[in-house]
């Protein structure tokens, strides 16, 4: 049996603001690309599908395949394996939700625990009111409009993934669906279905973005939604670095967020493709994400994970071209009622490629994280290597951890590292800081926070100051 | 200044799980004192050193510890040291990926601002990176140390540097130094040694438990103290320290045999 298929399951992904009770809509307003009376309500069937394209005004090979998509994803059996999933409703579900229709939620309606944490970390108004899902859209189109311009001079687009089906119809049908296919797992074919928003990038040779592109900056409705659908291309010699997602609490009302993510690097590229969740304890995040790295290409993924009641995301990378290497770096942190099963598959293509993937979990009050893992080397693809630390942090003894490395070599002159550890914070660490004058907890997050120190210190610096922070709150327990 | 401090420890018995190990130390220490904790290896300094700042593995079956009549024995380690006690490691742990500035610009927020909970406003950076340089230069440690993981990949004499750092950085009203000039190179004594010097004075008492004799010449004890199977059992002047150094434990173990006795027993309990 191949464990890669086993392992081709959801990955995670982006933030979204909740979506609203039909019952809750009051103040919709007229949205001119509404040709169709459509109405939003539960369930998947081929007509829900089939009004999804038809909304959207997409051409006839998109509904095809979002109809295909949904054959596969009726066909194929939930993963037995990763998390329980018994309780996602899939007949229970908004699958799309206007943006008209998103309006009129209210801040009284956001969960206490969920305010307080805003305030806790500072959030500026405007910016709690797009997590919370109580705005559908969040305000900086000034700085976006500078950008955007910025970027089109060099050819860089950057766009919402609806829009450039429309605007870039040939680059994005060429890549589309190619590198995850909907029969990749149940939850690819889910999202090729029903996806909504998320964002395009091209990258044109030779390109080099300088500073983090990131999600924030768009301004359209749609790019946080449940089911988003990501693809990058970086063409030859270009360079990007994409950040997604927030480390604030995102709160959603909709339990099932199902992405997909789609990366396609071309010889001597680079992209990095950093995101931090942290969802509400609802929500079943099931994400795919892969990237294709060719000749002398670097794809990188930083991914941390807090939040949610299940995670199951193992950002892949096929290294297909000699000189590719590949590197995913990944924190997950479940405190009470959530399981992160994250981790990371690297397949090695192509001789002389090289992968490292360094995974940190911590658990915490009856919290569950685990590290699953591929690194797949075939036939013909000599002289790689390949480095995967796994460090686990556990600290109580309500908490878990999990390691579930996978490694499939059909090559002999390879060179593959693993190396797990598990802990707990020691007392002697603990006596040591508070000896200094740290409260118990104070010493406590001091020993988290620097446990996930080397992952941290790759991220945006606005982003490590928060996720610090937020660390800090989750140890004071003060957080929901 | 005012009434100096005092550190009183008052027939004092600890145990760690059922073993007694301290059984009656008594010694008193005021602030602006020197005192000087000799005895041979297993006899109970370190015991005493983790007792005195609230470990939590060493359990107080009997007597006390006070700091100007407050008793220390049911205060965490933190609140102790918010108190102005401090112990610097015989062997300090390593906090990986935790900035050695990181941690101290904590830790003097706590004990400068006895008060402050987690999450409250630390020291302003300005002010602390102005003082933290300052103390690295006078105690000859690179710069680059602030940034580095705390105690990571750092040599035993780095650490113990590391330790005295600290020292002054907090400004203990009470500092116990287990070892801290053991496994150094005499250079590295010379500096922990004049470190220590610089330090103390009339708003320090110090006790300091060691083997060797630099540390002590720099840092002249006011009282000596001797300990033997878990009790101090001869208390004199620096002459006493000199005198151990010369001549090892052979006389202090024939004038106390019932020491001697107990400390054989426990050998050959440890040691089957
Ligand atoms: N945590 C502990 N667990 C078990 N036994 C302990 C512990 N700490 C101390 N002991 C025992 O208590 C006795 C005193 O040890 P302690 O470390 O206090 O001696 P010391 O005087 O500091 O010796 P040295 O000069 O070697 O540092 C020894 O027999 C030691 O084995
Ligand atoms: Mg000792």
């Amino acid at each position: 049996m191949s464990t890669i298929d086993t392992l081709t399951t959801p990955d995670e992904e982006l933030d979204d603001r909740a979506q609203v009770d039909i019952g809750d809509y009051q103040f919709g307003f007229h949205d001119p690309t509404d040709k169709y009376a459509f109405t939003s309500r539960r369930g998947l069937d081929r007509e829900m599908v089939a009004q999804i394209s038809e909304m959207k005004g997409e051409p006839g090979w998109m509904r095809d395949f979002r109809l295909k998509s949904l054959e596969i994803f009726e066909q194929k059996p939930m993963p037995n394996w990763g998390g329980d999933m018994s309780g996602i409703d899939f007949q229970n579900i908004f699958y799309y939700v206007k943006a008209s229709d998103r309006q009129g939620k209210t801040w009284d309606e956001v969960p206490e625990d969920i305010r307080r944490t805003y305030d806790r970390l500072g959030i500026p108004e405007a910016e709690k009111k797009y997590l919370s899902g109580v705005k559908a859209q969040y305000e900086s189109e000034v700085i976006y409009g500078s950008l955007q311009e910025d970027l089109a001079k060099q050819g860089v687009l950057f766009t919402d993934t609806d829009s450039a089906l429309k605007e870039h119809p040939e680059i994005f049908r060429e890549h589309f669906g190619t590198i995850i296919p909907p029969s990749d797992n149940k939850f690819a074919a889910l999202n090729s279905a029903v996806w909504s928003g998320g964002s395009f990038i091209y990258v044109p040779p030779g390109v080099n973005i300088d500073f983090p592109l990131q999600a924030y900056f768009r301004i359209n409705t749609e790019n946080m939604g449940q089911f988003e659908r990501t693809l990058i291309i970086v063409d030859e010699g270009a360079n990007v670095h994409y950040v997604e997602g927030c480390t604030a609490p995102t709160y959603s009302s909709d339990s099932l967020h199902s992405a997909v993510v789609e990366i396609v690097v071309k010889r001597k590229g680079r992209c990095r493709y950093t995101t931090i969740q942290n969802w509400s304890n609802n929500v079943y995040n099931l994400v795919t994400k892969r990237a294709m790295a060719y000749g002398d290409s670097l794809m990188e993924w930083v991914d941390g994970n807090l939040g949610s009641k299940l995670t199951m995301k193992y950002p892949a990378i096929y290294l297909m071209e000699p000189g590719a290497r590949g590197e995913t770096l990944s924190i997950a942190f479940a405190g009470d009622g959530q399981h992160q099963d994250a981790g990371a598959k690297m397949v090695h293509c192509a001789p002389n490629t090289s992968s490292r993937v360094i995974s940190k979990s911590i658990s915490k009050d009856g919290g569950r994280a685990g590290y699953r893992g591929l690194v797949k080397v075939e036939n013909g693809a000599t002289n790689c290597k390949s480095n995967v630390v796994c460090d686990a942090l556990i600290l109580d003894s309500k908490s878990r951890s999990d390691t579930y490395p996978y490694i499939e070599i059909d090559e002999d002159d390879v060179a593959i590292e693993h190396e797990a550890s598990v802990s707990k914070i020691a007392e002697e660490q603990l006596l040591y800081l508070m000896s200094r004058g740290m409260t118990e907890t104070e010493a406590s997050s001091m020993i988290v926070t620097g446990f996930i120190e080397p992952l941290v210190k790759e991220l945006p610096m606005e982003y490590a100051v928060e996720l610090n922070r937020l660390i800090e709150l989750q140890m004071e327990g003060s957080v929901g | 200044m005012s009434q100096p401090a005092v550190l009183k420890i008052e027939n004092l018995h600890v145990s760690v799980g059922d073993t007694p190990i301290l059984k009656g130390v008594n010694l008193e220490i005021r602030q602006g004192e020197i005192h000087a904790l000799m005895g041979p290896n297993g006899s109970g300094k370190s015991t005493l050193a983790y007792t005195l700042i609230g470990h939590p593995k060493y359990e107080v079956t009997e007597g006390s510890i006070t700091v100007d009549g407050v008793e220390l024995n049911e205060l965490d380690p933190c609140e102790r040291a918010r108190m102005g006690m401090f112990l610097a490691f015989q062997y300090p742990v390593t906090i990986p990926g935790v900035k050695v500035a990181d941690f101290l610009r904590h830790a003097i927020s706590n004990i400068r601002n006895p008060e402050r909970k987690e999450g409250e406003e630390l020291m302003p950076m300005r002010d602390f990176r102005k003082e933290l340089r300052d103390t690295m230069n006078e105690l000859n440690i690179d710069a680059e140390f602030a940034r580095r993981y705390l105690n990571d990949g750092f040599s035993g004499g780095e650490k113990k540097r590391m330790e005295i750092l600290q020292l002054a950085m907090l400004k203990p009203r009470f500092a116990i130094l287990d070892e801290t000039d053991s496994g150094l190179d005499s250079d590295a004594v010379r500096v922990v040694s004049e470190g220590l010097q610089k330090l103390s004075g009339p708003h320090m008492g110090v006790l300091i438990i060691t083997h060797h004799e630099r540390l002590l010449e720099y840092n002249i004890p006011h009282y000596t103290h001797v300990m033997l199977a878990g009790r101090i059992v001869e208390t004199g002047d620096a002459a006493l320290a000199h005198e151990l150094h010369a001549n090892g434990y052979a006389g202090v173990r024939e004038r106390h045999p019932q020491e001697a006795a107990e400390e054989q027993e426990t050998q050959e309990v440890t040691t089957p």
